[in-house]
């Protein structure tokens, strides 16, 4: 570690993190998809995320060395080792560890003490889930954290995977700010449930942030955690809220959204009045704005990564000049604040002894982000066929979860950082090829759809035993074709019934042990575990 | 993610493009143009079984002309029709809220008839999915 | 079925000529008749067929529902009121039941 901070040290200092020409009288700062992460850790972006339709080649949909090009980030620079998965190892290894809440904190607090009448700090949700702790705890460890970095407001989507109750005793009880989802309505008379709109005053301004929860929580989570909570994307209640907004006297609308990008372009252009998008739930991390007509987007990665800072300067209740930053969270170079630090010291005390256990050691990088495949759930897939009996695996796409080097110990953290979720047995099942086929083609749809609004984010089902090519650009049902059993060779037979483990599953009552005992047993059994390069799935175009 | 199930019903004669145009042409004689009545639908329902649905009709509900009825159908349920609403001047507002029952991913459409005889129309599809993963 | 039991949200007072709205539940399985029992019998179709709402008894907005609509059903609409009075709705069930429920509004 010694060595690893020295040349961190030599190319990167806080202060550079730090330097910001100070613009207006409006400090925006940004983070989201925390995903519990309270300490640093790796985080490799993904090396595929392809867009379709309009978006296709847009940011986000730009990775590796085109990524590069195009915001002009020379090749082994921070911020390539931060934006990109160029060269990721070698530049893990000289640049470290990225995010930490104790580190996140210094940040904050110091771009606070420069502007302290100027600063609103703004969480895009994900923030409760996606750890140990924060799964023992149900979330409280991440509210006690983020009260604690005084967050200004918040909005949500795997928050509510703790279900009703808990939701409503950490807003009753334990949560110190507005939690502002104004997409959500009751199932019974179809009334707001939260909160859309809070109102500040920064630097003699009026900024009203309205809050956009995911719109698919009950689709893409399961529905009977929340079952008298409906959600969707709502352009209409989006623009009142807005209008309504500008009639209380908002100079400047912030909408703090957790739709995922594309489905922010979307509706940027359907709705008018909107300043600032500062988009979640896909974890893109972008180090330009992309606007839309007069909206500017902003995309503030994943994981504690990054923080954004957007200075705006307003004149006559418009928005009439900007300056933004994504500040790379490098973990090794920031002074982590001492208050923080305790305080995440105390919160994981706990549980420190079983985080920190030792389950094996990993021969090849595991991460997790991709299109198709992620070397950690080929990992999981390798656990579930083999610790289950089953002649397929399937993993859920999520896009959350650290990495970890070659060579690395594999501990309980980094197993839940991977699988952490209210939902976690493994089941084992009998499917047809059939079915097989239309989980595909129904996951492929909400990925590669060309109307974003028909999109519910995340990565594609990850498969183990089975292969198959996909076609992004076809229709839904013709996208997968070849399905092959791989153990044989065989083609996917329609009617046969195959042995199939997964887990996440949304349907309430699904038996089967938690996929992190699951995963953990697997690696311990091993030892050390390697991930052959998947050659499985094939992309046509 | 794993399959939830669609409801099937076998052995019945389902709904489909052709039942709803009929549907249509029996209400309101030729097929009108897709505009005038605003369909608010989820791009993709939480649940089968309780899809919200609003509507509303642009035209006036006071003095001579009013919207008359709205006929709301579905192509892709055993049988294509929802629910008709028979509104008056008193209504104020043409426009009404209710859930139905979709049995996959279909479209949902609302047709709309004035007191002068002026047909409108509004679609929507709504996919019906298995669910699951996430970012 | 347990006990039906109509429930409505409307506004108590209102302005002359003011478009309020108006909410209503009643709950109800909404048999679409398309289902088989454990026996695989078929499940008889019994709905709220048909919805009537007036004011100072004369009807101005009714809905005939077909077994797409969901369990529970759920209306929401709207209504211009002139003058001070009462609503009141009625459900109609495939069996002959008829449930009813009143609000009055105040309007100046
Ligand atoms: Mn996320
Ligand atoms: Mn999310």
């Amino acid at each position: 570690a010694g060595l690893r901070q020295a040349a961190a040290r030599q190319t990167l200092s806080q202060a550079d993190l730090l330097r910001f020409d100070p613009l207006g009288q409006v400090t925006l700062l940004h983070v989201t998809d925390v995903h519990a992460q309270l300490t640093p850790i790796y985080f490799r972006e993904p090396s595929i995320n392809l867009g379709v339709g309009a978006v296709e080649g847009k940011p986000p949909h730009v990775t590796g060395h085109d990524f590069l090009q195009m915001f002009d980030i020379p090749a082994d620079s921070p911020e390539c080792y931060a934006l990109t998965s160029e060269n990721f190892v070698d530049l893990a290894r000289t640049y470290g560890r990225v995010g930490g809440l104790d580190r996140l904190a210094t940040l904050i607090n110091a771009i606070r003490a420069e502007r302290p009448d100027n600063t609103l700090f703004l969480d895009g949700g994900d923030t409760w889930q996606g750890s140990y702790t924060s799964l023992q705890t149900r979330g409280g460890d991440m509210v006690r954290a983020f009260n604690a970095l005084k967050t200004d407001a918040m909005t949500a989507h795997w928050e509510f995977t703790y279900g009703e109750a808990r939701v409503r005793e950490i807003l009753d009880g334990e949560l110190d700010m507005p939690f502002l989802c104004g997409n959500v309505l009751d199932t019974l008379w179809e009334e707001p449930v939260f909160e859309s709109t809070q109102m500040f005053e920064r630097g003699g301004v009026q900024v009203a942030v309205i809050g956009q929860a995911f719109p698919y929580t009950p689709i893409a989570n399961p529905r009977h955690l929340i079952p008298e909570w409906s959600f969707g994307i709502r352009p209409e209640t989006v623009q009142e809220h807005v209008d309504a907004a500008r009639a209380a006297g908002a100079e400047v609308v912030v909408l703090l959204s957790h739709n995922g990008f594309d489905v922010d372009r979307k509706l940027a252009s359907l709705v008018s009045g909107i300043d600032v998008i500062l988009t979640g739930h896909t974890h893109d991390a972008l180090p330009r704005e992309v606007k839309v007509g007069k909206t500017l987007l902003i995309a503030s990665g994943s994981h504690g990564k990054f923080l954004s800072r957007l200075d705006l300067e307003v004149t006559g209740g418009q928005v009439t000049d900007y300056r933004y930053r994504l500040i790379p969270v490098f973990a090794d170079v920031i002074t982590p604040d001492p208050d923080m630090a305790r305080l995440i010291a105390e919160v994981r005390a706990p549980y420190e002894a079983e985080c920190t256990r030792v389950l094996g050691k990993t021969d090849d990088l595991l991460y997790r982000r991709g299109n198709f495949n992620g070397t950690f759930d080929d990992l999981i897939c390798q656990a579930l066929l083999a610790e289950r009996d089953a002649e397929i695996a399937l993993s859920p796409g999520f896009r959350w979860g650290a990495t970890l080097l070659p060579g690395q110990d594999i501990t309980i953290d980094d197993v839940y950082s991977m699988t952490a979720i209210t939902y976690p047995n493994a089941y084992r099942q009998a499917m047809t090829g059939e079915m097989l086929k239309t989980i595909l083609e129904d996951v492929a749809d909400n990925l590669f759809n060309d109307d974003p609004f028909y999109q519910q984010g995340g990565d594609m089902v990850r498969v183990g035993g089975l292969g198959y090519s996909i076609d992004i650009q076809k229709p839904m049902g013709s996208r997968i074709s070849d399905m092959t059993l791989l153990k044989t060779g065989a083609p996917i037979d329609p009617a046969r019934e195959y042995v199939v483990a997964g887990w996440a599953s949304v349907n309430e009552g699904t038996e089967g042990p938690p996929i992190y005992d699951v995963v953990s047993q697997y690696i311990e059994r091993q030892g050390t575990v390697s991930v052959p390069e998947n050659t499985t799935i094939k992309i046509r175009t | 993610a794993v399959a939830a199930g669609l409801t099937a019903v076998p052995g019945l004669a389902w709904a489909d493009e052709a039942a709803v145009a009929e549907a249509i042409k029996g209400m309101v004689g030729d097929m009108p143009p897709e505009s005038g009545v605003t369909l608010d639908l989820p791009e993709i329902a939480e649940n089968g079984n309780t899809v919200p649905l609003s509507f509303e009709v642009d035209a006036p509900m006071s003095g001579d002309v009013y919207v008359k009825d709205v006929m709301v159908l579905a192509d892709g349920n055993p049988s294509p029709d929802v629910a008709v609403f028979h509104f008056t001047p008193m209504s104020g507002k043409a426009a009404a809220s209710t859930r139905l029952r979709l049995a996959g991913t279909q479209n949902v459409v609302a047709v709309a008839q004035l007191s002068d005889g002026t047909a409108m129309m509004g679609k929507k599809q709504v996919k019906v999915t298995i669910g699951g993963c996430g970012g | 079925m347990a006990t039906i039991r109509p429930r409505v949200k409307a506004p108590r007072k209102a302005s002359p000529g003011e478009v309020v709205e108006i909410k209503t539940l009643i709950n109800h399985s909404m048999e679409s008749g398309q289902r088989k029992d454990k026996n695989g019998d078929p499940i008889p179709r019994q709905i709220i067929n048909k919805f009537v709402a007036a004011f100072n008894g004369r009807e101005f907005f009714t809905v005939d529902l077909a077994p797409a609509i969901s369990a529970n059903p759920y209306l929401s609409f709207y209504a211009k009121v002139e003058e001070s009075g009462e609503f009141t709705f009625t459900w109609h069930d495939d069996d002959g039941s008829v449930y009813e429920d009143s609000k009055s509004i105040e309007v100046a």
